[in-house]
């Protein structure tokens, strides 16, 4: 590096040494893909060593302290640009991290580190994280989730299918008597569980431990009137991380095989809560609100697979991840990527799933994936092929919307479910013969019967916004 | 009553035809099956008694539903469960299991209900059938 590199004043990034096209990432090397939108001139090189500088080292100026550390090593390394395929003016900058420049088992410190600095930066017209490479040296620092998939099956006793779930509605308004009656009857009907939404907290309508009180009963009954173990996610987030421990505190005292908390309450409470969650043998779900409006557009701000990773890391084992066919956005082979992100152990590049890195989870157990928003019974057969056996299904409109009750349409969620997993087992095209294999089964079920002629054909067609750039974007269709 | 554990309680009860097929499904993947069998069908309750051990070396579906067979004539009026086993690193846990005999009469359970402080209750599921020694819970001959 020349002596000029030192002189006072502004000196592009790339001459700085965040620009190294030559730079070998490290097994140990955090990886970020960066998608770059350059202002008109900037070079996309000088672009992504910009990001890499103001996300590890660097300032607007040369300062001469750089020279008492050992710089090289603590400055992040743009090593690739590459432009997005049919996306004129933007490309996807990858950037190397040495693991020294993160605390280990922090999500806060390393999303101050990689997205705290760089987002509003004026040299770029927008930018995205689309995805990261966490080594497993880094993972190993965190706990992962409380309990993770195959515990809280074996919690709960209940294999080779997915579970089913609804979230109560409305979801404001219900005195706290009313609202439990939701959850009984949900349950008794045939659902393993039921959920608070993420509005859900204490306000002057329904008060927390009162909710709490109530939902438990209906469980409890549900139970005795099933023999199967049910549970009611009761949302524990609150203003305070005091106040949410004594929520979550009541809940276990109460019984509860599980609670629940908002993306809202930041990344912090989320560690602290899945730390609770382990300590007391309570599953924890996460509701992400708010998510979109940093990860839906496709040039700036956060791709869901790197909150579908932060989360796993942080250590929540349910997480809302997608539908596909549902109202909320989705295209199929972006939302396979964060199912495989959060379920698989060793997940390999794909560029068509939109997964940028190999990731190795080196035995962190996986977390589930939640499907919610606008699904209902006359689907089975597409969600059981797109998302899989490892899922919560969560029907709430298509559960107490059921013109027989709520119980029929719990009992309708389970038949379809149940019959679909028998003809994917004996061998069946499930997804061609979906409908027939619905019509036979409600033969025995009027509750599905019903079901099927009042949604039957309600779909959520609209074209997807996050797509993945390397090929045709699929558009998901209702009729295979 | 009908308790609804198991994958397929929702459902008719499978035929033995149905039952091979899912033994069938399951020995395509590698995971061995296994018979269970209880008269004690708290949702609690992890360990049913073993029908021998897992059919780790069995191929044949038709095995499978001969063992089941045998287990319905040795215990004609208890819970049965019929369990395959995913042992793959990443899992080793059940991957499917259902329910394969019921008593005649699910009689249920109760729930007792103890009032403590600050409106509080505390719930126990307390099975009919277990005011009976183990046995005798189903009309078996003891």
């Amino acid at each position: 590096m020349s002596a000029g590199r030192w002189s006072a004043g502004v000196i592009p990034y790339a001459e700085m040494g965040y620009w190294r096209p030559d730079y070998v990432p490290r097994d140990s090397d955090v990886l970020a893909a960066f998608r770059i939108t350059p202002q008109p001139g900037v070079p996309p090189e000088e672009a992504g060593a910009a990001v890499a500088g103001e996300s590890s080292t660097a300032t607007w100026t040369v300062v001469w302290t750089d020279r008492l550390t050992s710089y090289e090593n603590y400055q992040a390394k743009c090593y690739r640009v590459e432009p997005v395929p049919g996306q004129d003016g933007q490309f996807i900058a990858y950037i190397a991290y040495d693991l020294d420049l993160f605390e280990e088992g922090s999500i806060a410190n390393l999303t101050s580190s990689i997205i705290g600095n760089v987002f509003g930066f004026k040299a770029l017209r927008a930018l995205r994280l689309e995805d990261m490479r966490i080594p497993a040296h880094y993972v190993k620092t965190f706990q992962g989730p409380a309990h993770g998939i195959v515990m809280e099956r074996e919690y709960l006793g209940k294999f080779g299918r997915p579970l089913l779930g609804a979230t109560v509605k409305p979801k404001l308004g219900l005195s706290a008597r009313n609202y439990g009656r939701v959850v009984y009857e949900a349950l008794r009907g045939g659902l393993d569980f039921t959920k608070d939404d993420e509005n859900i907290n204490s306000q002057p309508f329904m008060r927390w431990r009162d909710r709490f009180l109530y939902c438990m009963e209906g469980v409890q009954r549900a139970q005795a009137a099933s023999g199967e173990i049910k549970g009611h996610y009761l949302n524990v987030t609150a203003a305070t991380m005091e106040d949410m421990y004594e929520r979550a505190e009541f809940a276990k005292e109460l019984g509860s095989v599980i609670v629940m908390i908002d993306l809202t309450v930041g990344y912090t409470a989320i560690q602290s809560m899945a730390k609770w969650a382990r300590r007391n043998g309570v599953l924890l779900h996460l509701h992400r609100a708010g998510h979109s409006t940093y990860t839906r557009q496709k040039s700036h701000g956060v791709s869901f697979r790197v909150i579908a990773k932060w989360m796993r890391l942080a250590g929540v084992d349910h997480i809302h991840a997608g539908t596909v066919v549902g109202k909320l956005e989705g295209d199929p082979n972006t939302v396979a990527g964060f199912y495989d992100t959060l379920r698989l152990d060793r997940i390999p590049a794909d560029p068509v799933k939109g997964l940028y890195f190999d990731q190795e989870w080196a035995s962190l157990p996986g977390t589930m994936p939640v499907a919610s928003g606008g699904i209902h019974a006359g689907q089975m057969h597409q969600l059981l092929h797109y998302l899989d056996e490892d899922v919560i299904l969560q029907f709430g409109g298509g559960t107490i919307g059921h013109p027989m009750g709520i119980a029929a349409g719990a009992a309708a969620n389970r038949v379809a479910l149940e019959a679909m997993i028998k003809a994917r087992n004996e061998g069946r095209d499930f997804l061609a013969e979906g409908p027939d294999i619905l019509r036979s089964a409600a033969k025995h079920s009027r509750e599905l019967d019903v079901a099927l002629s009042t949604w039957g054909d309600v779909t959520f067609s609209y074209e997807s916004t996050d797509t993945p750039d390397v090929v045709e974007t699929p558009v998901f269709s209702p009729t295979p | 009553m009908r308790i609804t554990q198991g994958t397929f309680s929702f459902l008719p009860e499978l035929t033995d035809d149905e039952i091979a097929k899912q033994a069938a499904y399951a020995l395509d993947r590698g995971w061995p099956c296994s018979v269970e069998f209880t008269d004690d069908p708290h949702p609690r309750n992890s360990y049913w008694e073993m029908w021998g051990l897992p059919m780790f070396d069995l191929t044949d579906p038709a095995g499978v539903l001969y063992e089941v067979k045998e287990c319905r004539k040795a215990y004609p009026d208890h819970y049965i469960r019929l369990n395959a086993y995913d042992a793959r690193y990443g899992r080793q846990t059940t991957a499917l299991q259902f329910i394969v005999q019921r008593p005649r009469r699910e009689p249920g359970f109760r729930l007792d209900r103890e009032e403590t402080s600050d409106r509080r209750v505390r719930y126990t599921l307390h099975a009919y059938a277990l005011d009976r020694p183990e046995g005798e819970r189903y009309g078996d001959a003891p």
